[in-house]
């Protein structure tokens, strides 16, 4: 276990670090960095002793250590478009796409495992073709377009919702929410749904495989004979065994949600870290794109890295596959 | 290596020289194809969509790419069937005069060709890489798989971004518009190659002991010509059907990163470039600008997707 545990975070380090370098060379090698803070009179002097206070005369190496320290106290610079600390830019965001992810994650739970419950019960149901039809187009939908439709019929047709933007937002110390106005919910809705679509999508497929699958098993069979009510039966016995598959399909894919919601986020203007990221790809703000490579790379290896670890410790057959790779 | 014998490969012992036409009549593949409306639909429009790319300059009522014919006085207009709407331009003009209908056919002629070579480039860095994984294992094999593994654990539209951004960092922005087709093919295909890898180097574990790869080996064969003239026909069947399925994922991908700004520029428009155009004039009312170039790119999305389920299904021994 312990080996398993010791090599699984040593993979994990080497994918951080992997990144790291990555992001360390658009930093270092793309641009000039002291471009930003000089002016034309800067004599060449005075561009020389920058460059030799920031540290770019150094060794390369050096320099790349130099990063990955700075890196884990999460410096990362100045951004050379709004001339702020990077830092300080996206923990402005952070709570912005938070809330979406969460609202987005309990839309996608929420709608989808009843759904799929359904579609498993009944798979002739007329109702079931109507939410495989759905799922289908769920699928082939690109986000930007279900949220364009959504904005389509929604804000501009019937004018019921806010088509863009973070409204009634309420600071709580240096989180800010908008979970607390009527304006906040109503601004979250359109670009919550247009990010679940995708998971709801995947939860209502697994849930109905899982369900057709456990709904033949002898236990079930055995409690229908002992004569316990079919909603006893569906919900109490079937969906149960379920579950643990939805659970960790749902916490792997927090981390999906947050990397879509790049795409929400432009199309909603949703001010969080989704639409920095874009718009520091737009304009070539390499402090910012590298901050942010990080940040989703830890992220998700982070989030493996705990669902692995989760696995193997319910199910050691995991650990021993993982030991002959 | 001078006593070399040149290897005359006989050829596979095939099946009476029959015409092709006449072979798939009688394959159980046909035969399933036949027997869903829904693939022959999603088979039909797919060919429809991919002719009407073909034919575009011959089939559109004007060419949008030409500045020269646009005209500030046919701005806005709405489609054909609306008041104000005229058969020049069936689907309504954008703000510039340009004609949505023609438009979208030249926009997916893009983004189709960006589709196609992304999964080509994808399919061929995986093919190569999952050959020489399973055929010689060890060091190199574990190497290849680890970053599969990885890169699995991102999804592909985020890879396909960031690298996307990265490339276009080093390659200093929309500098040039050739440069950017490029790299939203690279990026596209080193975002979707792990899946092809994976299969691959599965079947060739599997090929890479057969009797007929011995005798190849035997006979003093190079490695190459094992592993791209024998191993590589036999492992090609299921690399056909993550092919067919990645072509709407790549179509998607490309649409995307064109809606984000981050893809082809407005001067050279894929549908999504298109719709992220449209989409700026949506609020003024013109939703014919967004509502048709999405609908095509759904309804091209939606027929390839399910013409990949069916053949991933019909290829399927285990539902046979």
């Amino acid at each position: 276990m312990l080996a398993f545990i010791i090599r699984r975070m040593a993979q994990s380090v080497v994918v951080l670090l992997t990144v790291a370098l990555i992001a360390f060379a658009l930093f270092r090698f793309v641009g000039d960095p002291t471009q930003q803070m000089v002016s034309q009179d800067t004599s060449v002097e005075e561009r020389m002793q920058i460059r030799k206070d920031l540290g770019l005369d150094d060794p390369v190496p050096l320099q790349f250590l130099r990063f990955i320290g700075n890196a884990a106290r999460f410096e990362f610079g100045v951004s050379y478009q709004n001339k702020q600390p990077v830092s300080k830019l996206i923990a402005e965001r952070f709570p912005a796409t938070m809330e979406l992810a969460l609202a987005s994650a309990f839309i996608a739970l929420f709608a989808g495992i009843p759904m799929g419950v359904y579609t498993g019960l009944y798979p002739n149901g007329v109702l079931s073709k109507l939410f495989q039809m759905v799922s289908l187009i769920g699928v082939s939908l690109p986000t930007f377009l279900i949220g364009i439709l959504l904005i389509f019929v929604f804000s501009v047709s019937l004018g019921w919702l806010p088509s863009f933007g973070r409204q009634g937002v309420v600071k709580l110390g240096s989180w800010s929410t908008s979970f607390l106005t009527l304006e906040g919910w109503r601004s979250i809705i359109l670009p919550a749904i247009t990010l679940s679509l995708f998971q709801m999508t995947l939860i209502m497929r697994l849930v109905r495989s899982e369900m057709l699958e456990v709904m033949r098993t002898e236990y079930i069979r055995f409690a229908r004979a002992r004569g316990l009510k079919p909603h006893s039966i569906h919900f109490r016995h079937a969906l149960k065994n379920t579950l643990i598959p939805v659970i960790t399909i749902t916490g792997l894919q927090l981390g999906a949600l947050i990397a879509f919601s790049i795409i929400t986020e432009t199309v909603f203007q949703w001010p969080g870290m989704g639409l920095l990221f874009l718009q520091a790809v737009q304009t070539v703000d390499i402090p910012i794109m590298a901050a942010y490579l990080l940040l989703i790379a830890a992220m998700f290896v982070t989030i493996n890295l705990a669902v692995d670890l989760l696995y193997s410790a319910v199910d050691p057959r995991i650990r021993i596959t993982g030991g002959a790779a | 290596m001078t006593m070399q014998i040149a290897p005359e490969t006989p050829l596979p012992a095939s099946e009476p020289t029959r015409s092709l036409l006449a072979r798939m009549i009688d394959s159980d593949l046909w035969f399933s194809f036949t027997r869903s409306w829904v693939t022959i639909i999603a088979a039909a429009v797919t060919l429809l969509l991919i002719l009407a790319a073909v034919f575009a300059p011959v089939i559109a009522t004007n060419n949008p790419l030409d500045l020269q014919t646009l005209n500030l006085m046919d701005g806005s207009k709405p489609p054909v069937w609306m008041p104000d709407g005229e058969w020049r331009f069936p689907f309504g003009t954008d703000q510039q005069g340009r004609c949505v209908y023609s438009s979208i056919l030249y926009g997916m002629r893009i983004s189709l060709i960006v589709g196609f070579l992304g999964v080509l480039l994808a399919a061929t860095i995986g093919i190569v890489l999952g050959l020489v994984a399973g055929y010689f294992g060890g060091r190199i094999d574990a190497v290849i798989m680890r970053a599969a593994d990885v890169q699995l654990t991102f999804p592909p539209i985020l890879l396909a971004l960031l690298i996307d951004g990265t490339m276009r960092a080093i390659v200093g922005g929309a500098k040039s518009e050739a440069l950017v087709f490029w790299v939203l093919v690279v990026s596209i295909g080193l975002a979707f190659w792990v899946q092809y890898a994976r299969t691959v180097r599965g079947s060739t574990l599997v090929e890479r002991n057969k009797d007929y790869v011995q005798a190849a080996r035997l006979i003093g064969l190079s490695k190459s010509t094992i592993l791209f003239r024998h191993v590589l026909p036999n492992v090609m069947g299921p690399v056909m059907v993550i092919a067919t399925i990645n072509l709407a994922l790549a179509i998607i991908t490309e649409a995307t990163l064109s809606f984000l700004g981050v893809g082809l520029p407005p001067t050279e428009p894929s549908l999504g470039t298109l719709i992220s155009v449209g989409n700026q004039f949506l609020f003024s009312g013109e939703w014919w600008g967004v509502i048709f170039p999405g609908l095509t790119l759904a309804l091209l999305v939606l027929a390839v997707n399910l013409l990949g389920d069916w053949l991933r299904d019909a290829l399927n021994p285990k539902l046979q």
